[in-house]
């Protein structure tokens, strides 16, 4: 009995630990020097971050730059914004001129100094590419209308609208500096080059081995970086990663693992490892083609939802899977969040699951839906979490009478197959940088504005509602907004079904120092405040 | 001979050509979208990005003009860049071969280092205890898979040594004890998988070799135990245990993908199943060729071999 309580316990202990006490690196004072060696699980084709969407990318490389504006560090919950290469930023009364005031004596890598210039330069070609050059979030940028360098400290950004997300959008970690004069001379020459003004310069990427970055001696923000370098190793399996980090051969992996392979290593490693947890800003979504009957039908859209017992399902399938919130289209536990107990009040997110489940069966009976009815749904051939969801999708819709079979669709294919049409019920996914509704909302509006509404519906007052939210100028009516498009989307119309909120497990070892985990993977990477104990 | 050979040069072509044909249109036939895979994971991306890529690509050609461009490309053996990094091919093979030749050629040696003596004591003492435990170690060596030995050898070393083998390649010519402390537990797990098969083989063919009228007349003339063995016996013995050795390597160039995850290898095995995955067809189909003509080197270089072994095979 003892030693089946052991590494419960020491699991309890180092939980208790990470959740209870203050941000990592909030309170300690920093030791310089070292080495951090970080697992990669995923290698990116390029290293152009604003063509690029794995974080795989972001890992390794985003420790050689900068953005205009960065999460807090120490912010668990991944929204508080600060500045990074602006030290500070003003936003008109009509919400209209963002102006951005940016720090002096800032340096490349290569020794010259980075100016408006630059950050013109760098979000002209996001915003605006010049033929040929890929911009994959340049749909996230419609509002801009110029990007003005009026002198080498100042950036002015102004919008054609009031946006209530742009402060999020300037802070986004792709959005990295690069040198203007580079760009000009060819505009892909940061697909193939690594050159910024970042806290470690670029020593060595051996491709699909590893990836070396040196402290910058003459980083603008002094007395960061606190390590002497850092080296990642690209390491896919998962088994192989738990191994590198019990060997202590790593000594994290910011992505994530799953719980059995956290409680592997906290029973190993004990004392030596502490585990920070956080809601992951990442949920698989049910698309449901409204072109295919009948799920043209709303009734038959919400008796799906109706029919999940998310609370329960909550319960079990993050003892085994990397999911466990139940939340809305906000993660739980930010600005934006709804809180539980209206969350409640949505279809498929009562407490009463068998009063659920009874209005269920009635509306497929209205539809003239008959009982044992069946229909495939196509799931994303990744087995984290992919698998252990869909089992219970189709074990939840099963309790109201349906029929399921699963389709286990190869990952390479799933886009083709959610674009082409060619399915009733699909997996589908969202994954965002930062935790802001514009970003977590867009691709819901109608398909003829989203390119990722796989659901394929229009449905224009929910296209109103996103304008609503995205231009309100008060926090409150923004939240409004907010909830009301939630209830739209989740409840009275059921054009998408959320499962529930990713989980982020990050265990590491113990004298990692000075990493906070957000929501979000792609935050928090430039590692100028990670410490290594001795 | 010089004759066999050239001919045999000459005859890989078509076989290369068939190979490169086959492999263009399985990839073809095979659904999925290296353009969706790469960029539809991102809420604001436009159609127009991805229709720009796929021209980039050449995926926008007609399937006629693609497989031109890939023979003509084949043909000056320019394999082109992979869709997914950009890189030259030859760049991408370069970095794994290395690995993937010294994996191949270790695991070689401990197979061929417990197969031929094992196999040769189990013929020379069959039906006895050596016999029976050869059989047995073979038997489980079969039994199990490279990558299971593999898993279980990290966690004896994590366990017992509370030390795992280093997670970066390092050349031998660099280090070579680094280099060595990384290859020698991926080598053991695979060589003795190898190892089985190659002891049976030689078991079975000593077997059948000592069972033959010119070793009788050799013993009944009174010739050295050990001459007969190594120079009548083993020597003619031989030639199906180097076919199974050879076409053995010339799998292990490529096909040790799983064992190559588990002990996080940076090889052509794992290239290859990232190059599928990715839809990455053009480092796919230049890795399928590179296997290929592995095997059909391999495969002369045994037929080559034979002559040597047995004077009575000529080449025509």
């Amino acid at each position: 009995m003892q030693r089946r309580l052991g590494p419960l316990l020491a699991l309890a202990v180092a939980l208790v630990v990470t959740l209870a006490g203050p941000p990592a690196g909030a309170q300690e004072k920093p030791r310089s020097g070292g080495e951090l060696v970080f697992i990669l699980p995923s290698e990116s084709p390029s290293y152009d971050a604003h063509e690029e969407e794995t974080f795989g990318l972001i890992h390794p490389t985003a420790p050689h730059y900068n953005t205009l504006l960065r999460t807090d560090p120490n912010d668990p919950t991944g929204t508080k914004i600060v500045g990074d290469l602006a030290e500070s930023w003003t936003i008109s009364k009509d919400g209209r001129t963002y102006t951005l005031k940016l720090h002096r004596g800032v340096k490349f890598h290569d020794g010259s100094e980075m100016t408006s210039r630059d950050v013109k330069a760098s979000y002209d070609k996001i915003i605006s590419p010049p033929p040929g050059v890929r911009s994959i979030r340049q749909g996230e940028y419609v509002d801009v209308e110029a990007v003005q360098a009026p002198d080498p400290y100042t950036v002015v950004f102004r919008l054609k609208w009031p946006s209530a997300s742009f402060t999020s959008s300037l802070a986004s970690p792709w959005n990295w500096i690069y040198r203007a004069d580079l760009l000009a001379k060819d505009p892909h020459w940061y697909e193939t080059h690594v050159m910024g003004t970042g806290p470690f310069t670029f020593v060595e990427h051996v491709r699909g081995s590893h990836w070396v970055g040196k402290k910058n001696p003459n980083y603008w923000d002094k007395g960061k970086p606190y390590l002497d370098g850092y080296r990642g190793i690209f390491i896919k399996d998962s088994a192989a990663q738990v191994a590198a980090v019990r060997g202590e051969r790593a000594m994290i992996q910011f992505r994530g693992f799953a719980p059995a392979e956290r409680d592997t290593l906290v029973q190993a490693l004990g004392p030596k490892i502490r585990v920070q947890e956080s809601p992951w800003n990442c949920v698989i979504l049910v698309a449901i083609n409204h072109e295919k009957k009948p799920f043209d039908d709303k009734r038959v859209r919400r008796a799906l939802t109706l029919a999940l017992d998310r609370y329960q399902g909550s319960q079990a399938l993050s003892k085994i899977a990397i999911v466990k919130d139940v939340g809305g289209v906000q993660v739980p536990g930010t600005p934006f969040a709804t809180p539980p107990a209206e969350l409640e009040k949505l279809a498929g997110y009562s407490r009463d699951i068998q009063k659920s489940r009874a209005e269920a069966r009635q509306l497929l009976r209205e539809a003239g839906v008959p009982d044992g009815f069946s229909f495939v749904y196509k799931n994303r051939g990744v087995p984290m979490p992919y698998e252990p969801v869909g089992i219970w999708l189709i074990d939840q819709w099963r309790q109201i009478g349906l029929n399921v079979r699963q389709e286990v669709v190869e990952a390479a294919n799933i886009y083709p197959t959610l674009r082409s049409g060619d399915f009733e019920v699909a997996s589908d996914f969202q994954c965002g940088y930062i935790v802001d509704p514009d970003l977590d909302l867009y691709k819901f509006q109608s398909k003829e504005r989203s390119f990722a509404n796989y659901s394929r519906y229009t449905d224009k007052a929910l296209d109103d509602l996103y304008e609503k939210q995205a231009r309100a100028t008060d926090a409150e009516e923004r939240k409004r907004s907010v909830r009301e498009f939630e209830k739209r989307l989740l409840d009275e119309e059921v054009h998408y079904i959320y499962t529930l909120q990713w989980h982020r497990i990050i265990p590491h070892l113990a004298k990692v120092h000075g990493w906070t985990i957000t929501p979000s993977h792609y935050l928090n990477q430039q590692l100028d405040t990670v410490w290594l104990a001795e | 001979m010089l004759r066999y050979v050239a001919k045999r040069i000459l005859l890989m072509v078509p076989t290369l050509v068939g190979v490169a044909t086959l492999i263009f249109f399985l990839m073809r036939v095979v659904p999925g979208d290296i353009v969706e895979l790469r960029f539809a994971g991102e809420t604001f991306v436009k159609k127009e990005t991805l229709d720009t890529e796929r021209a980039r690509l050449g995926l926008d050609q007609p399937l006629w003009r693609q497989f031109t461009t890939w023979m003509v490309g084949l043909a000056r053996l320019d394999f082109g860049r992979s869709m997914w990094t950009g890189a030259p091919i030859s760049e991408e093979i370069r970095l794994r071969f290395a690995l993937s030749l010294q994996m191949a050629v270790m695991a070689t040696a401990i197979a061929v280092t417990l197969a031929i003596p094992l196999g040769v004591l189990a013929a020379l003492r069959q039906d006895t205890w050596v016999d029976y435990t050869v059989r047995i170690i073979s038997i489980a060596g079969l039994a199990t898979p490279s990558f299971w030995l593999g898993i279980v050898f990290i966690l004896g070393l994590l366990i017992v040594f509370k030390w795992l083998p280093p997670m970066v390649y390092t050349p031998f010519w660099v280090n070579p004890g680094q280099n060595l402390a990384q290859l020698i537990w991926p080598a053991l797990a695979v060589g003795y998988r190898y190892s089985a098969v190659a002891t049976r083989m030689t078991r079975s063919a000593m077997l059948e070799v000592l069972r033959e009228d010119y070793i009788r007349t050799a013993r009944a003339k009174g010739l050295w135990q050990q001459l007969i063995l190594t120079r009548h016996a083993l020597k003619n013995a031989m030639l199906p245990v180097l076919t199974v050795i050879a076409i053995e390597f010339a799998f292990l160039l490529g096909g040790l993908v799983v064992t190559e995850q588990v002990f996080n290898l940076n090889g052509l095995g794992l290239l290859f199943v990232e190059a599928v995955a990715h839809r990455d067809y053009t480092l796919t189909q230049a890795l399928v060729m590179l296997v290929a003509a592995a095997f059909i080197v391999v495969n002369l270089l045994v037929d080559l071999a034979y002559a040597w072994l047995d004077p009575r095979i000529r080449f025509r």
